[in-house]
């Protein structure tokens, strides 16, 4: 068998030179100290994803957009469908822990300064991915066509139409018209099986690419550690195989997940009816919601709810801006500004989204 | 200075600007109908003025119904005090769809708590207009409800 593959080697030699390739997986290392355990979040962020594509092509085997026919489809997958049920709930249910192993991967990121020069692009194209991400996660809300679905598209979208100018368009462009209707449906189909799937692989490309291009990153004072103590783990074997391990792991607890807690469908999206009480956003989009409900209802000329928005938009537009006005980004000196801002950023989140759970 | 040379570059820079426009203009011939595809267009349905909302007899006082009033939601209810109310069904704060709450005696909404009186004006919560109101008309086991 060793021929056949030195054979198979030797072909593929004389056609593409695999030199540079070998080198360059031979030298890539992993820097090894106490917070090595949070370079594995990029890597699970990325197995989830794929298992969306999966499951996702899967589901589009038998979904059909409409409002006469959504509902009635993802019902027929769950229940006449061999394994359709663990198919939908493992789809559903990556999507959470994929939104949720982002946001670790980012805030890890964020508190050891890796998004600091030379690599400003890849927290650039991170944060981007993450945006994408929560587009999938609201478009693909919708999808099934049940009441929960409905309102909270209906919420989400009125929510673009508060603020001033462009608002409105906006609201018309996301809805496909003046209300959520099935219109909107093939609309944030199309956003959800085509058009973030094309941006989302292109960007995920660049961002894996310059990950290689740049290496791991090392944390801060580790340059002024002497060399015995700066221990490394060669990439090739020895961390792809405790990231596959830990993707292993991953799977067996999403399928645990997805066994014991399947998705419900719920009932089916009707205009005509009042919204559920109890109604409440996906998770991660709790502590703006939340945030949102103590702005009063006027804020000078404005709409509180205006306001509101404009505010999670600059603060959003800071975090991405963060290697810009991190003054010691050039240096790479210590910077606890940034720190301490993180630290309020997080307890902002799981504060809010705990009142907003209750 | 030489003629000739300063010449040709102004002949390049000509020609570069010319090219900029051609892309320019050629990028709008792409993106302008695109962007006027993804507008929908108006669709002309007629909007009734009046519709029969409810049987009479089914609406017990204290009760409520969510209609179809055209293409949008409307709560018809009988109040406690056995009087019938129309309203717009569609909350003035984000658009979700109200409900009469009995326990309450008002009218709620579930998406952010949002509370209209009796006469459908917000009391509480993040709505800041009251529910448009409708004109009801009982005509034998009719409830007939139709803007005012």
């Amino acid at each position: 068998m060793g021929g056949l593959k030195d054979k198979l080697e030797a072909w593929v030699q004389e056609r593409i030179d695999l030199v540079p390739i070998r080198e360059f997986a031979a030298k890539k290392k992993v820097p090894q100290f106490v917070g090595s355990f949070w370079y594995y979040f990029g890597g699970v962020s990325l197995f989830l994803f794929i298992i969306q594509v999966v499951t996702g092509i899967l589901l589009l085997m038998y979904y059909q957009p409409g409002a006469q026919t959504a509902f009635e489809s993802v019902r027929f997958i769950v229940v006449k469908v061999k394994f359709g049920w663990l198919i939908r709930s493992i789809h559903s249910w990556s999507a959470n822990l994929m939104i949720f192993s982002v946001f670790v991967h980012m805030f890890s990121v964020y508190f050891t300064k890796a998004f600091r020069k030379p690599r400003e692009l890849t927290w650039y194209s991170g944060f981007i991915l993450l945006l994408l991400s929560m587009g999938f996660g609201f478009s693909g809300y919708l999808l099934p066509w049940n009441t929960l679905a409905f309102f909270a598209t209906k919420v989400g979208t009125s929510i673009a139409a508060v603020l001033p100018v462009l608002g409105e368009p906006m609201l018309e462009l996301l809805r496909a018209g003046k209300d959520v209707s099935t219109a909107t449906l093939t609309r944030f189909y199309g956003l959800h099986v085509a058009i973030l799937p094309a941006v989302f692989t292109v960007i995920l490309g660049a961002h894996l690419m310059l990950v290689q291009m740049m290496g791991m990153h090392e944390p801060e004072g580790w340059k002024s550690l002497p060399a015995e103590k700066r221990r490394y783990m060669p990439f090739f074997p020895n961390f792809v195989l405790r990231d596959l391990l830990l993707w292993l792991i991953v799977l067996n607890v999403l399928a645990i997940l997805a066994v014991a807690f399947p998705w419900e469908i719920g009932f089916k999206a009707d205009p005509f009816i009042s919204a559920p009480a109890g109604i409440k956003p996906e998770w991660y989009f709790l502590f703006m919601y939340q945030a949102l409900k103590y702005f009063p209802a006027k804020m000078g000329m404005m709409e509180g709810e205006a306001v509101g928005v404009m505010l999670f938009g600059v603060g959003g537009l800071l975090w991405f801006l963060v290697p810009l006005w991190d003054t010691r980004t050039p240096s790479g000196a210590r910077n606890r500004t940034i720190t301490w801002v993180g630290l309020f950023v997080i307890l902002f989140i799981i504060a809010l989204s705990a009142v907003g759970l209750r | 200075m030489e003629p000739g040379v300063d010449q040709n570059i102004s002949r390049r820079s000509f020609l570069n600007n010319l090219l900029g426009i051609g892309v320019v203009g050629w990028l709008g011939s792409v993106l302008f109908p695109i962007f006027e595809y993804l507008k929908v267009p108006p669709q002309s349905e007629a909007e009734p003025t009046s519709v029969v909302a409810a049987k009479f007899k089914d609406l017990k006082p204290n009760h409520s119904v969510v209609f179809k009033f055209g293409s949008a939601p409307a709560i018809l209810l009988n109040g406690p005090d056995g009087k019938m109310r129309a309203f717009s069904g569609v909350c003035t704060h984000l658009q979700c769809t109200v409900q009469y709450r009995p326990d309450m005696q008002k009218i709620w909404c579930a998406c952010h708590n949002g509370m209209y009186d009796l006469n459908g004006r917000n009391i509480a919560g993040p709505p800041p207009k009251p529910l448009q109101e409708y004109k009801v008309v009982v005509k034998g086991d009719d409830v007939i409800v139709s803007k005012a």
